[in-house]
């Protein structure tokens, strides 16, 4: 309870709460723009917030995280294109629904499906809180390394079809972050006796790059796309009786939401994959699915929204981002001297506490919001397409231009602005270069500071968390191996 | 999705990327020896040549091998697609100058004339659409510059103001 009144302390400034209603507000509208997505937002807002007090800047990002695929739902069942990516699954069921006159009915269930899903997961996240307090100190160095070589493995085999090209996207980051000058015997590493590299890559420029300008270029580039959506008439507070009919759908999909999201690579994709399909194989009308059926808007709002406080786990607990938008915010606490993993649960609970609090607030922000102001929302989707880009390029200067007022960095920005462009054009895997850049940097550090108590690599893995992330690392590994032999062999019967 | 990425790297023009990443990772591997330092008698993990090794290993290891995979693949060269990553370079130009600007010009009016001029590019003639991107360069000085105070130096033209208003012009626009 102390622990409660002091998290609430934290959150009760003005401050806090103005960056709670801008960063919600803000990530729906956001969302509900075709093309922009909170990667993009995030990455241009990242510099804003370092001159903030880490709540407030996290407060503010977490806001635009959690809100942006309530959003991405509108445009999703009104005009059958996503807002973010994740909203994919929707189409599928929304444009059905608002094709037979349901909208309502389809926006509705979308907003208490998201509302659902994301309070689960904090719930869960709080009720998980003391045990991460007791499990967190047992990480040491060479758990964490562990633990991050697991999250590029389980980064690179979540690209199904692509896995060898995640894989050299990871590399990438990973020699990425080692540019510049080394801090343990001091020397320089690929600067090719350039002074400018000295200082190395930052993050904050790669994501710049590969997420804002290159969406700019993507969407300058290419045609006006306009889309004009009906309005909507009624409430929209109908969703929470029939999700209540559905409640065994949604119960599901939280839950394959929270697992999915804590584990590092994996995320909303396969969160939403796996929610989905049992919910048709449970359905009785399973022949429903595709063609507007209620529980399967359900099964993919509810383990989307319940993802991204999931994702918060393994970043406050280890330091370990598990996809592309907890690596932004990693950045906002390293700026604040604000060191995530273990130490954070021992020593600054009430921090913790006053996150989740703050995402629990601002997904009733983000309801109430929605309730009355969908209609409002539909004007942000008429908006032109390359506008939209003008709007990306010009906001991503603020983004780049503000770190350090140096041209060099807006010029490599802009570089990797074509190179994520080019991987735009492709559906190339971009996230491993950022969780390349990012876990390399941990791998690096944690390897050495562990290799020092390690005599034969067997003393490497003579912990129990030690010995239980290199079994799932190798079962991760065999079992993707397996899989493979398998393929292969059904492909040759097949070929006979 | 797991056809999607699949079809995603049979499209014409992408073994072309991936040849042009693969080679640069060679070039990258054949620096290694020049661009990092290997300290005799230390332990492999410390050296300062082991994580860039990794990195630069992995993209060579798994680049080659998506190009011996995709070799039967018949993507083909596609012109029109290396024309279209060209045309990202003139935005590439348009962002390059207006980075140069702004020291100069201060960042209020060469983010006006920035996202005016880029309208125009873009094909908007309309008064309605001219101004909504005159707003919308208006808006970004204000919420970043004048309401955050992001680091944006004061243009090199603010020196010729008069002192109050000199000051006023650096600190908001």
């Amino acid at each position: 309870m102390e622990l409660l009144g002091s998290a609430i302390l934290i959150l009760a400034r003005w401050d806090v709460v103005a960056a709670l209603v801008v960063g919600s507000v803000g990530g729906v509208i956001i969302g509900a723009i075709p093309g922009v997505g909170a990667a993009v937002a995030i990455a241009i807002l990242l510099p804003a917030t370092f001159s903030l007090d880490p709540i407030v800047g996290l407060s503010a990002l977490l806001g635009i995280y959690g809100s942006s695929m309530y959003g991405g739902a509108i445009p999703a069942i009104l005009i059958n294109t996503p807002g973010t990516a994740v909203n994919a699954l929707t189409t599928y069921e929304g444009t059905p629904m608002t094709e037979r006159g349901e909208a309502r009915r389809a926006l509705s269930l979308a907003y208490s499906a998201s509302f659902y899903g994301a309070v689960f997961s904090i719930v869960c996240l709080i009720l998980l809180s003391p045990v991460l307090a007791w499990i967190a100190p047992m990480f040491g160095s060479r758990e964490i390394f562990l633990a991050a070589l697991l999250g590029v493995i389980l980064v690179v085999l979540a690209h199904r079809g692509q896995i060898l090209l995640a894989g050299m996207m990871a590399g990438f980051g990973i020699w990425l972050n080692t540019i510049g000058l080394e801090t343990l015997q001091y020397s320089q590493r690929y600067t090719f006796g350039q002074t400018w590299l000295s200082g190395g890559v930052d993050l904050i420029v790669v994501v710049l790059g590969l997420f804002a300008i290159s969406q700019a270029f993507v969407l300058l580039v290419e045609p006006d796309k306009r889309a004009h959506a009906e309005p909507i008439t009624g409430g929209l507070l109908s969703g929470f009786k029939e999700l209540a009919v559905y409640k065994r759908v949604a119960a599901a999909s939280g839950s394959f939401g929270v697992m999915m999201g804590m584990i590092p690579g994996v995320g909303e994709f396969t969160a939403q994959f796996l929610s989905y399909t049992y919910a048709q194989k449970t359905s009785k009308t399973p022949e429903a699915f595709g063609k507007g059926s209620p529980e399967g808007l359900i099964a993919s709002e509810t383990a989307n929204n319940a993802v991204p406080a999931a994702a918060m786990i393994p970043l406050l607990a280890l330091g370990i981002p598990g996809e592309a938008l907890t690596a932004m915010m990693l950045s906002v606490f390293y700026v604040h001297n604000v060191i995530p993993g273990p130490g954070l649960f021992q020593n600054q609970l009430d921090f913790v506490v006053a996150i989740y609090l703050a995402l629990l607030v601002l997904n009733v922000l983000v309801l109430v919001f929605l309730l009355f102001s969908t209609n409002i929302l539909l004007k942000v989707i008429e908006i032109p397409t390359r506008f939209i880009g003008m709007a990306v390029l010009t906001l991503s200067f603020v983004g780049v231009y503000s770190l350090r007022n140096s041209a060099i960095d807006c010029a490599m920005a802009a570089g990797f602005g074509i190179f994520g462009f080019i991987m735009k054009r492709f559906s190339l895997p971009i996230v491993p270069i950022i969780l390349g850049m990012v876990l390399g940097g941990i791998m690096e550090n944690k390897l050495r500071t562990s290799m020092m108590r390690v005599k034969t690599p067997l003393d490497f893995v003579d912990r129990p968390i030690a010995f239980m992330l290199f079994l799932i690392i190798i079962i991760v590994l065999a079992s993707h191996a397996f899989g493979l032999w398998r393929g292969f062999k059904t492909s040759r019967e097949s070929n006979r | 999705m797991t056809q999607h990425r699949e079809e995603s790297i049979h499209r014409p023009g992408v073994q072309i990327f991936i040849a042009l990443f693969v080679l640069f990772a060679i070039f990258l591997l054949s620096q290694l020896a020049a661009e990092t330092r290997f300290v005799p008698n230390g332990k492999l993990v410390e050296q300062p040549r082991f994580w860039p090794a990794i990195g630069v290993l992995s993209m060579v290891c798994f680049g080659l091998a998506q190009i011996a995979l995709s070799w039967r693949i018949k993507a083909g060269w596609n012109p029109g697609e290396v024309a279209v990553w060209l045309r990202a370079f003139e935005y590439l130009i348009w962002f390059m100058v207006y980075v140069a600007v702004v020291p100069v010009l201060g960042y209020l009016a060469t983010t006006m004339a920035f996202t005016i001029s880029l309208a125009l590019r873009q094909g908007y003639r309309d008064v309605r659409s001219l101004g909504a991107a005159a707003l919308l360069g208006l808006a970004i000085v204000l919420v970043f510059k004048t309401g955050l105070a992001v680091k944006i130096p004061g243009g090199a033209v603010y020196e010729y103001l008069p002192g109050p208003l000199r000051n006023f012009m650096i600190v908001n626009f």
